[in-house]
């Protein structure tokens, strides 16, 4: 397919408006989006990528329009993937981090998209490394992955991320001290945002404790995740912040965790893939035939399931 | 090749101009959402240069503008302009605020395909986006069907 072909070059240009093309593709997994990744895939290389994780309101928007300034102080362009929840209702969804990513809208070398989640639990949506892969393609030195909030599912975010940061608020007080066991370990680095407002002080020796307690205190990949403050509203902190993400990149780098990182992200990624392959074309041979047998209990759940599954490849 | 449920639709709500009158554009935005749209929302004191351009980033099926500061006679063309100008010409450009009727022809005239004043029901803002974006997308593809089949011609001879 030529139009593919000449969408990939334009990508590859990095010409914005195919890049906001080539990820509709991917994410609505148009006809001609598999060839179409498997283009940019080949011909780009991995990209350092962030993952900004933490509950709704603790900052991760404004902070990334506070780490996007910063980059692009070091003359590096910045792509930015801003997944929001789909109402399990209507399937739409408020798309509302682009509302707090401002002053850079006239600036070729940054690019912003918002994603839906689309159905699928876990805070990430199923199509984001496609969508990453795009952004690479692009020639975007730092990628961006914000994630929404959400307890335990935003475990994800660690499955598409180099280098983690969890986000909390000085409000959130005691409430650090019960954070889940598989943030604590997702967490590269733990922000204390707003530490524009009171209590920022506790809520960071709070967290260092809490961090001191479980398995983290000796990582066995030697980086033990830091506790810093910033105020994404005063800019507070932010360099800081950026220095720290650097030292845990040459981190990744020196101890090569950047490649274990990268096989635990494709590994992910062709898992998810072929889940979703696999269960779309096994899922047409079940037919109202095989229902009524199951309700008939002619048959089980599991042995339908097994028949379906070694017909296929058949059909 | 999968056969899928089509995407949901992805629409721009954007508030031009220097006021701050944000609660119309709100409650459209919760009405896109709660219809199953996809929605991106702005922000206040955007301007037609910004506006484009996240249009272009978000690749949005629809540009929606909200207007009560009197403008509109300005911005609204001046926004379109700019879509024409970036080859997103083939975005629904809608709007709605403090709209004199009088001002629905030239506004259409100039690229808005539809305005709604207050007191609108939302029903009928959703249905008339629904209602839009389905013929577009028809005639999209029947454009590209003749182009195609035009192309095929060429080859035979
Ligand atoms: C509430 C209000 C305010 C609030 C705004 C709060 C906020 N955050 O939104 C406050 C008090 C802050 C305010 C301030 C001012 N206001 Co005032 N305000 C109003 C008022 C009374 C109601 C607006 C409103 O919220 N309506 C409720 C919402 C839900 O309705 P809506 O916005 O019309 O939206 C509906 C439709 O228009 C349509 N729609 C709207 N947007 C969109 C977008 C799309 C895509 C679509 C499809 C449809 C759509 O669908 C909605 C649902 O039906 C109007 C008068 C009026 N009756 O409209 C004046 C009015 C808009 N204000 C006016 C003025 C002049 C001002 C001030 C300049 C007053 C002053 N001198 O200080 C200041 C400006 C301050 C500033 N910086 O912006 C004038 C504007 C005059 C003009 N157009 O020429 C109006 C018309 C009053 C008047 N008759 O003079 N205002
Ligand atoms: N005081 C204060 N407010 C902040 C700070 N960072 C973000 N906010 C505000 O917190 C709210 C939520 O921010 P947002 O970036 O959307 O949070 P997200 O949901 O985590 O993406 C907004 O009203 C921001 O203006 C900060 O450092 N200090
Ligand atoms: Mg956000």
């Amino acid at each position: 397919m030529n139009d593919v072909r000449q969408l990939a070059r334009r990508v590859e240009g990095g010409d914005l408006s195919a890049v906001a093309r080539a990820i509709s593709f991917v994410v609505d997994e148009r006809p001609g989006s598999e060839e179409l990744a498997s283009e940019l895939y080949r011909r780009s290389s991995s990209v350092h990528k962030v993952g900004l994780a933490g509950p709704p309101g603790s900052g991760k928007s404004t902070l990334t329009g506070r780490l996007i300034s910063y980059w692009r102080g070091q003359g590096l362009k910045v792509g930015v993937l801003a997944v929001d929840p789909s109402s399990p209702v209507s399937g739409g969804a408020f798309l509302g981090d682009r509302l707090r990513i401002q002053d850079h809208a006239g600036d070729p070398g940054v690019y912003i998209r918002s994603l839906a989640t689309r159905g699928r639990v876990g805070g990430l949506t199923p199509t984001i490394f496609g969508a990453i892969h795009v952004l690479e393609a692009a020639g975007f030195q730092k990628i961006i992955v914000e994630t929404v909030g959400i307890g335990q599912d935003e475990v994800e975010v660690a499955h598409a991320a180099d280098t983690v940061l969890y986000v909390v608020t000085p409000g959130l007080g005691d409430e650090i001290q019960a954070l889940k066991a598989g943030i604590m370990e997702i967490g590269d680095i733990f922000v204390v945002n707003k530490a524009d407002l009171q209590g920022k002080d506790k809520a960071v020796a709070d967290l260092r404790r809490a961090l001191a307690i479980g398995a983290e205190a000796s990582p066995a990949d030697g980086w033990a995740a830091p506790v810093l403050a910033t105020s994404a509203l005063t800019g507070e902190g932010i360099a800081a912040l950026g220095e720290m993400i650097e030292r845990h990149r040459d981190h990744l780098d020196s101890s090569g965790q950047r490649s274990r990182r990268l096989k635990d992200q494709l590994r992910a990624e062709v898992s998810l893939y072929l889940a979703r392959r696999i269960s779309r074309s096994v899922e047409k041979r079940l037919t109202e035939r095989h229902l009524s047998a199951l309700v008939e209990r002619k048959t089980d759940p599991v042995t339908l399931g097994q028949e379906l599954l070694e017909a296929r490849g058949a059909a | 090749m999968v056969e899928e449920a089509a995407s949901p639709y992805r629409i721009l709500i954007a508030k031009p101009g220097l006021d701050g009158h944000d609660r119309g554009a709100k409650v459209i935005v919760r009405a896109l959402r709660d219809a199953g749209f996809e929605v991106i929302y702005t922000g206040i004191r955007q301007t037609p240069e910004m506006i484009a351009r996240a249009a272009l980033q978000e690749d949005v099926d629809a540009v929606g503008l909200s207007l009560l500061s009197g403008a509109h006679m300005t911005l609204f063309p001046r926004i379109a302009a700019i879509l024409k100008e970036e080859g997103l010409g083939d975005i629904l450009i809608f709007g709605g605020g403090i709209i004199p009727d009088e001002d629905f022809p030239l506004l259409r005239k100039k690229g808005i395909d539809r305005v709604f004043g207050p007191g609108t029901s939302l029903r009928s803002i959703v249905d008339y986006l629904k209602e839009a974006l389905a013929s577009r997308k028809k005639a999209a593809d029947g454009n590209k069907k003749t182009r195609k089949a035009q192309e095929g011609a060429k080859a035979a001879k």
